[in-house]
């Protein structure tokens, strides 16, 4: 069984100021080019496995729109 | 470590909140949410005292606490008649610089001077946002308003050294850069038996940024190029300014009635 993170964002909620995208220390996020319903650029993963789990952008986003989870790997385990 | 969705869940009322986008405000919001959560205080027994201004949201309707929005300037007033009639609450009080240290500057002093057991977080933005961005008692000299198109004439004042004069136990100061820090600091206001300050330096991109021409993501690096964990550095000091133990006020209040044979 292994451990797999997961980056949940809420693009309705993010209003785009982009600090996470900013802040995350290895460029795991980038721009979208879409809009949210606000018009908002959300973030995007766009290197997921250079993610380190380090949660800075769940720390640093004002508006609770991204989070990182580490879920468990349920289809490696049934294996 | 509790998720961003936990935290909505749990702790935020009204989402999405308001605030401007990458305005300072929502920071405060999760580093107060995650400390409370991270010191197991059950959020029933936090009570979050408000005035007016942007800050003044933060709790009021966004916090899922017990919140009082009171007037301008009267947090500390207000808070402290919660704590002196039930001690067993966690009172804390949010509200901005215009709000804490301009309008409500007198309270401020005299809750530090009683020492009553509050935790007052006071977002500093360096103006008045809400109305406008007129000057305020922290805004920086020369510094350019709505109310100083010149510069201002006048020098602002340092908060945080204000407050550990009047007495305050524990006083620090951090910015919305520093969210770690932070967290720490208000879980650290919430275990301390007394008055304690944190000023938290926050972003204003609306009414501040767009005046000096920078995005929030800016101002957040001009916190992080501008400021020293090292007292003795030419930059702005971040850290804790005193923590101290000293006579708290519902306390001596209640060992009074005590003596006097009151209950
Ligand atoms: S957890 Fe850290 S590395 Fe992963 S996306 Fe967030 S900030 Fe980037
Ligand atoms: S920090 Fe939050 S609100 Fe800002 S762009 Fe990222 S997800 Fe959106
Ligand atoms: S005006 Fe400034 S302080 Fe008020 S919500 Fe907008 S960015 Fe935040």
């Amino acid at each position: 069984m292994s451990e797999r993170i997961e980056i949940k964002i809420d693009r309705d909620m993010c209003k785009g100021c982009g600090i996470c995208i900013k802040y995350c220390p290895k460029e795991v996020l980038a721009r979208s080019e879409d809009l949210n319903q606000y018009d908002n650029h959300y973030p995007e993963v766009v290197s997921a496995d250079k993610c380190i789990s380090c949660r800075r952008c769940e720390l640093y986003c004002p508006d609770f729109a991204i989070e990182v989870k580490e879920v468990k790997d349920e289809k490696e385990e049934k294996e | 470590m509790i998720t961003a969705e936990e935290i909505r869940e749990k702790y935020v009322r009204n989402h999405p909140s308001p605030f401007c986008p990458g305005c300072g405000g929502g920071m405060v919001l999760n580093a107060m949410s995650r400390a409370v959560e991270s010191a197991g205080i059950d959020k029933k027994d936090v009570v979050a005292v408000s005035g007016i201004g942007c800050a003044a949201w933060i709790p009021s309707p966004h916090w899922r606490v017990d919140t009082l929005h009171t007037t301008h300037g009267r947090a500390v007033a207000f808070a402290s008649g919660v704590k002196i009639a039930d001690r067993d609450l966690e009172v804390m009080v949010v509200s901005g610089d215009g709000d804490c240290a301009g309008i409500g500057g007198n309270h401020l002093l005299h809750g530090a001077r009683n020492n009553i057991d509050l935790n007052v977080i006071m977002v500093n933005n360096g103006l008045y946002a809400m109305t406008g961005g007129q000057v305020a008692p922290t805004t920086e000299h020369d510094e350019k308003t709505l109310t100083t198109p010149y510069g201002n004439p006048a020098s602002s004042f340092e908060v945080a050294e204000v407050v550990k004069a009047a007495g305050a136990s524990h006083v620090a100061r951090w910015t919305t850069y520093h969210m770690k820090e932070l967290v720490k600091e208000v879980e650290k206001a919430v275990d301390t038996k007394g008055f304690s300050f944190i000023e938290v330096l926050a972003q204003c991109p609306t009414r501040k940024g767009k005046k000096e021409g920078m995005t929030g993501i800016e101002m957040l690096e001009w916190y992080k190029e501008n400021t020293s964990k090292d007292q003795d550095s030419e930059k702005m000091y971040v850290g804790t300014f005193c923590d101290v133990e000293r006579p708290e006020l519902t306390e001596e209040i209640y060992r009074q009635i005590e003596r006097l044979g009151g209950e």
